[in-house]
């Protein structure tokens, strides 16, 4: 029987979550929704009666100081329709999305001592005060409260909650097979795409001839596999593969041929620098360095982009649990210390009426991305120390979401290798059918509409399960039980078991997968993509202690088979083989491809502007850019602390509100041994040039690590290429510029690549037309420190301190800040000099471990005056600037370019009169200019190039409320 | 007993603070060992082998149903006996964040306010910790004031500036009578303020708490919870801005805290 139990805040106490609600329906302009309230609902499901739910709900559901209960049997809501004060619309999870409260709930009622609970799920209802149309009410369900991809309504009359017995009918074992010998080409195209297997006729033909060796035909799960394992995100073919060029610049064309563009550019940087401090680069989920005598650290960066654009939260979510899980499977498992998360989304003013049909609203978007890297990294308990949030209108069908995490792992634990023998263990969250091609499960089965959703699209993460792994992986890491470990990410038991067995052989007895409910076929096992999953090697002398571990910490653990000497993959589901596959054709028999480039140089127009006497609207204007402003609002939701290792935060100065550069990380409580990390991304760079794009953010991500007092000498880099469909010439002309760009700035600034990763088909349909996103390179960057004392920050410390700005300044306005609010992107991108950033980063390191720095602030988006600004508003101190003393190269020497130029490698400096004469003597050879000094007046003065007039005059109150305003929700 | 103070530094899913909380005891010489619930319900570990229990912050079971709930129910129908008993025998405990949460729902904190028992397996909730005004998870650092004097607040700097991250920590009371007996009794031991100490508002009051009640102890003092991270400006370089300071000791304000506990330990219980 079923009992409903609905729990509120009492009348007398705010209901917060009602009032963020009703935030989000204000958003759409229903400003006649005068207030919310949220009720939560449980269903038990079981042999319960009145006084056992009574006891439920006293003892476990309600807060009896600020909420109350009410009970009803029956599983439906019944609706008071007498009462016409409120509307009430109940939403539930669909059957078969993860609804982690359910088993939180179970355990409490066990608790309890109450028996005869057979299942909990779990519903809220919002009641909503004011004239609703019936419109209206659809779009505030649509808009606002639910999902439906995950979500649905409960009528009254409805059966929400049974759909998930529906998936409950017992599959017979029926081995598939499909028939391939005998297709023809039109056939072969025909069954890639029905099964959406993404792959090519050459592909599909080279799959035919290998069964046609074997004198049969494929399982579908072979096929299925053998198609995972050769997929774009598995096997990175247009990086791996073979490319033809075609460079036209300035009238001339030239052919280039490129065999692996991976290993030419990105991995060549690594080889050719050589550093002997690289412990584990590109093989492993994360690259590796040296940290200190006793520990290393290893830096991942993944993307969650296609997932985080149907539905946000999940998206980020899961994006967030699977780079964790990548640190988990480094080496023999790192632990994890910090995230970084940088996202890209159209601007949150986006016009409603002008979204492409199917697409979310990006404010919609960015809170749902924002709530879930929130939830998972504050629940893991990762500091969420680093990120960035670009805006621009090209991301409005395809926002990018990039997840980080850096670990550290114990020295000798940094390599792992199945052997022969050792038992397969599934660790961690049971199988369901999450993310397989997307089902959306609304049925039970496939549909030509679930069909067309992302996979990937319906899964939650559920944090608390993944720490639980974490915290007893470490203890059996350190007890030395297992061989290897990998992580569950895309393709699941398929690509994590076949990526481990690739050198052996493995066998898998599907049945023995623990599953989240019946009816799961021996294929969806194999290729489910639920969340929270690693696989471990472990020698069977040291199972049982193994199984202890985990039991002790009540997280499953299942022996699901073996790693043999065969060098086959073989699969097993109730005794019947359904899998026997080549490990050598599945890892290396994918056809080389050839794809076509072509890139063009740019021809665009320099705009002419006509600087204004006064510049201080345009440095406001720069201020409440939404890629310069605020992001405190997004940054105070993430815990930044926990760990205790912050040692240099997102927000630093007088009032804890100012954009540090980079955060500094002392991982081990207690030692001075410490990190920092940070990112360089500028898409509108790209625009004009992506092999400038790549080199400058290779600048920005350095210096923003010198910035803060790191060592140039001891930094690497992770690349994240995120980019349209690379089978169009032209969008992978412009991604092969990129690559090269990334190995001559990582070369020329002795700054290795250690891992990366490639995210291509960034596209979305809009009148019939195709549109790529902006080519976009992230760069990652995180630099060793041998004593987080010598930090420095970006806030001005002390009035009468000078100002130095180091580097110098050339007319570099292409794509930046100025120009975009001039409406325009220009020619002149900001180009590299590596041999003076070089220079300039050494004096700038040198001038900090002597502690010659009072603050240090780049100059980036908004150049000079956006830094100068920030500097100000950040210590509480005002400051005066004249151009006249900043070095500048160039022909167009004029007020505006000075001050919002973002020509890279350039420093603002704080120093103390007294430490003059030393400053200048570290800087000896390198570009500088003192341009001015702190002031105790709360004011940014910047004389023009006249010397006689200031060109910026504000109130740094005013500058930093412009600053402020844009995103301050 | 050994000659060390040993603290019980208490862990389940979702915890995720115990590492610099028993980091923060381990500095005054105490032993920290770090024990999963179960090793308590299974009797592997006993309670009573503790001078000091930690509950330290995290989510403990995701914050599912209320925060707190599950990990104070199984504390006080399962293991109820142990605890009163390491009440009774003046042993002490804090709880941090979520760990205050817990302490709150199982209604150890505030305890009975007046009679001669502090707390037992059927003392009811009288206190909770709701969701912020703002709704949402905050991370900021924010002011506090000490008010009265106990085992774990004596020496504390009268303002002290420390981190709260947390979605759910509005401190209330039942009814106002239990808030005035709170105050006359002296458990109000941290609240929020201004850095001058004068009466904050948002986001000084960072989750809109009664009274703007950022701490409280039960009856004798001896057990403390608190919304703000204390291991979170154990060491001086956690400040927000340490940069901007003379670079003198290397502890922050936060750690007499857990100085006085090892402290308590060393002249009351060895």
């Amino acid at each position: 029987m079923f009992w409903r139990v609905e729990v509120r805040e009492k009348s007398d106490v705010f209901d917060a979550l009602g009032e963020s609600v009703h935030k989000s329906i204000l958003d759409l302009r229903l400003d006649h929704v005068q207030k919310v309230h949220v009720i939560q609902v449980y269903i038990f499901e079981g042999d319960l009666g009145q006084r056992e739910v009574e006891k439920i709900a006293a003892e476990l559901l309600t807060d009896n100081v600020s909420q109350e209960y009410s009970i009803t049997e029956g599983q439906y809501p019944v609706f008071d329709h007498s009462n016409s004060k409120h509307l009430t619309i109940e939403i539930a999870f669909n059957p078969g999305v993860m609804d982690p409260v359910e088993a939180s709930t179970l355990k409490g009622v066990r608790d309890l001592g109450v028996q005869g609970v057979k299942a909990v799920h779990t519903a809220k209802q919002y009641h909503l005060y004011g004239p609703v149309t019936s419109q209206e009410r659809q779009l505030i369900v649509d808009k606002v409260l639910a999902n439906k991809l995950i979500q649905h309504e409960v009528r009254e009359t409805a059966q929400p909650h049974k759909a998930q017995a529906a998936s409950a009918v017992p599959q017979a074992v029926k081995v598939i097979t499909v028939d391939i010998l005998a297709a023809d080409e039109k056939r072969l195209l025909e069954i890639s795409q029905k099964g959406q297997l993404f792959l090519n006729l050459n592909e599909m033909k080279t799959i035919q001839g290998y069964f046609k060796n074997l004198g049969r035909n494929p399982t579908d799960c072979e096929l299925e596999t053998v198609a995972q394992t050769w997929s774009e995100h598995c096997n990175h073919k247009t990086f791996r593969g073979k490319i033809r060029c075609e460079v036209v610049e300035n009238g001339q064309t030239k052919i280039i041929e490129i065999d692996n563009l991976f290993k030419s550019t990105i991995a060549k940087a690594t080889h050719d620098l050589n550093k002997p401090w690289c412990v584990s680069v590109f093989h492993d989920n994360a690259g590796i360095i040296e940290f200190d005598d006793e520990h290393d650290v290893c830096f991942k960066v993944e993307t969650h982009n296609h997932p985080s654009a149907l539905e946000p939260f999940g998206g980020a979510n899961t994006g967030i649990g699977g780079v964790l899980r990548d640190t988990m499977g480094t080496g023999l498992g790192a632990k994890p210390v910090c995230n970084t998360d940088i996202f890209c989304f159209a601007p949150p003013d986006f016009p409603h009426d002008r979204l492409p049909a199917g697409t979310l609203h990006p404010k919609r978007i960015m809170k749902g991305v924002v709530s879930g890297v929130r939830d998972y990294g504050n629940k893991m308990g990762i500091p969420t120390v680093n990120g960035s949030i670009i805006f621009d209108k090209h991301f409005v069908g395809n926002p990018l979401v990039y997840c980080g995490n850096i670990g550290i792992i114990p020295r000798g634990k940094e390599s792992k290798e199945t052997y022969t023998g050792d038992l397969i263990v599934a660790v961690g969250g049971r199988t369901g059918r999450d993310g397989i091609h997307g089902a959306t499960f609304s049925s039970g089965e496939l549909t030509s509409e679930s069909e067309v959703v992302s996979s990937g699209a319906v899964q939650i993460g559920d944090p608390i399960q993944e720490k639980k792994v974490l915290d007893v992986q470490l203890k059996a890491r350190d007890e030395g039980l297992y061989t290897a470990v990998t992580d569950c990410g895309a393709g699941g038991f398929s690509s994590a078991v076949g990526e481990m067995g690739a050198k052996t052989g493995a066998r898998v007895d599907l049945d023995k997968a623990p599953l989240k409910y019946k009816g799961l076929s021996y294929m969806e096992i194999w290729i489910s993509e639920s969340q929270e999953r690693m696989v471990f090697s472990v020698p069977p002398k040291n199972i049982d202690r193994f199984l202890e571990l985990f039991a002790q910490e009540n997280v499953e653990a299942t022996v699901i088979g073996e790693f043999t000497k065969t060098g086959r993959l073989e699969l097993f589901y109730s005794d019947e083989k359904v899998c026997d596959l080549d490990m050598s054709f599945l890892h290396d028999g994918v056809p080389k491809i050839t794809k076509q480039a072509v890139w063009r140089s740019k021809e665009n127009a320099e705009p002419q502007i006509k600087p204004a006497q006064d510049l201080t609207p345009q440095l406001e204007g720069a201020l409440s850019h939404f890629n310069v402003c605020s992001k405190e609002w997004v940054v105070r939701q993430y815990d930044h602390e926990v760990q205790g290792g912050s040692v240099i935060k997102p927000f630093v100065g007088v009032d804890c509100d100012g954009p540090s550069d980079a955060a500094v990380v002392a991982p081990k409580m207690g030692s001075q041994k410490g990190f920092a990390v940070s990112n360089g991304i500028n898409i509108r760079y790209g625009m004009i040039d992506p092999f400038w794009m790549a080199a400058g953010c290779v600048d920005e991500a350095v210096r923003q690590i010198v910035a803060v007092g790191g060592n140039p000498q001891r930094i690497a880099l992770l690349d994240n290429f995120c980019w349209g469909n690379p089978d169009k010439p032209d969008r992978l002309g412009g991604l092969v510029r990129c690559a090269q760009g990334c190995y001559q700035a990582a070369v020329e600034y002795g700054a290795p690549f250690i891992s990366g990763k490639d995210s291509l088909y960034n596209e979305y349909a809009e009148g019939g037309e195709s549109i790529a996103i902006p080519g976009t390179i992230l760069i990652s960057a995180i630099g060793i420190m041998d004593d987080v004392s010598k930090a420095v920050t970006m806030d001005l410390k002390k009035e009468g301190n000078l100002i130095y700005i180091v580097g110098v300044t050339r007319d570099e306005l292409g794509g930046s800040v100025y120009y975009d609010i001039n409406g325009c992107l220009g020619a002149s991108v900001p180009r590299v000099d590596f041999k003076q950033g070089q220079a300039v980063f050494e004096a700038v390191y040198a001038a900090t471990q002597k502690g010659l720095a009072a603050s240090i602030h780049d100059c980036s988006d908004g150049g000079m005056a956006v830094a100068l600004a920030e500097m100000a508003f950040s210590g509480g101190l005002g400051l005066e600037a004249r151009l006249s003393r900043v070095p500048f190269e160039g022909k167009d020497k004029r007020n505006d370019t000075l001050l919002f130029s973002e020509t890279h490698s350039r420093l603002l400096i704080e120093v103390d009169p007294k430490d003059q004469k030393i400053f200048e003597g570290v800087f000896k050879g390198v570009p500088f200019g003192l341009i001015g000094k702190v002031t105790k007046v709360a004011e940014v003065v910047i004389f023009g190039l006249d010397d006689k007039t200031p060109c910026v005059k504000g109130g740094i109150r005013q500058l930093k409320s412009k600053w402020q305003a844009p995103l301050a929700w | 007993m050994s000659k060390k103070p040993k603290v019980l530094v208490l862990r389940t899913a979702g915890t995720n603070c115990d590492q610099e909380t028993g980091f923060a005891f381990q500095y005054f010489g105490a032993q920290a060992d770090f024990v999963h619930v179960n090793s308590l319900l299974s009797g592997k570990v006993q309670l009573r082998d503790y001078h000091i229990l930690a509950i330290p912050g995290g989510f403990t079971y995701g914050d599912d149903i209320i925060s707190g709930r599950i990990l104070a129910n199984e504390l006080k129908l399962r293991l109820g006996k142990d605890l009163q008993e390491f009440i009774d025998e003046e042993k002490l405990i804090i709880g941090i964040c979520n760990g205050f949460q817990v302490l709150v729902r199982a209604g150890i904190l505030p305890g009975e306010l007046q009679g001669k028992t502090v707390w037992t397996p059927k003392t009811e909730q009288t206190c909770t910790l709701t969701y912020n005004d703002s709704a949402k998870f905050e991370d900021r650092w924010v002011h506090l004031k000490k008010s009265g004097g106990s085992v774990w607040v004596d020496g504390v700097d009268e303002l002290l500036y420390i981190p709260v991250a947390h979605a759910e920590g509005k401190f209330l009371t039942r009814n106002s009578d239990i808030l005035d007996q709170l105050i006359s009794n002296g458990q109000v031991v941290f609240r929020y303020c201004l850095s001058d100490g004068s009466e904050p508002s948002y986001p000084h009051n960072p989750n809109g708490s009664v009274e703007h009640i950022a701490g409280i102890t039960d009856r004798t003092g001896r057990v403390l919870g608190m919304m703000p991270h204390p291991e979170r400006h154990f060491l001086s370089r956690q400040h927000p801005f340490w940069t901007r300071m003379d670079r003198k000791g290397s502890l922050g304000q936060g750690a007499k805290i857990f100085e006085n506990g090892v402290r308590y330990v060393k002249d009351h219980l060895l």
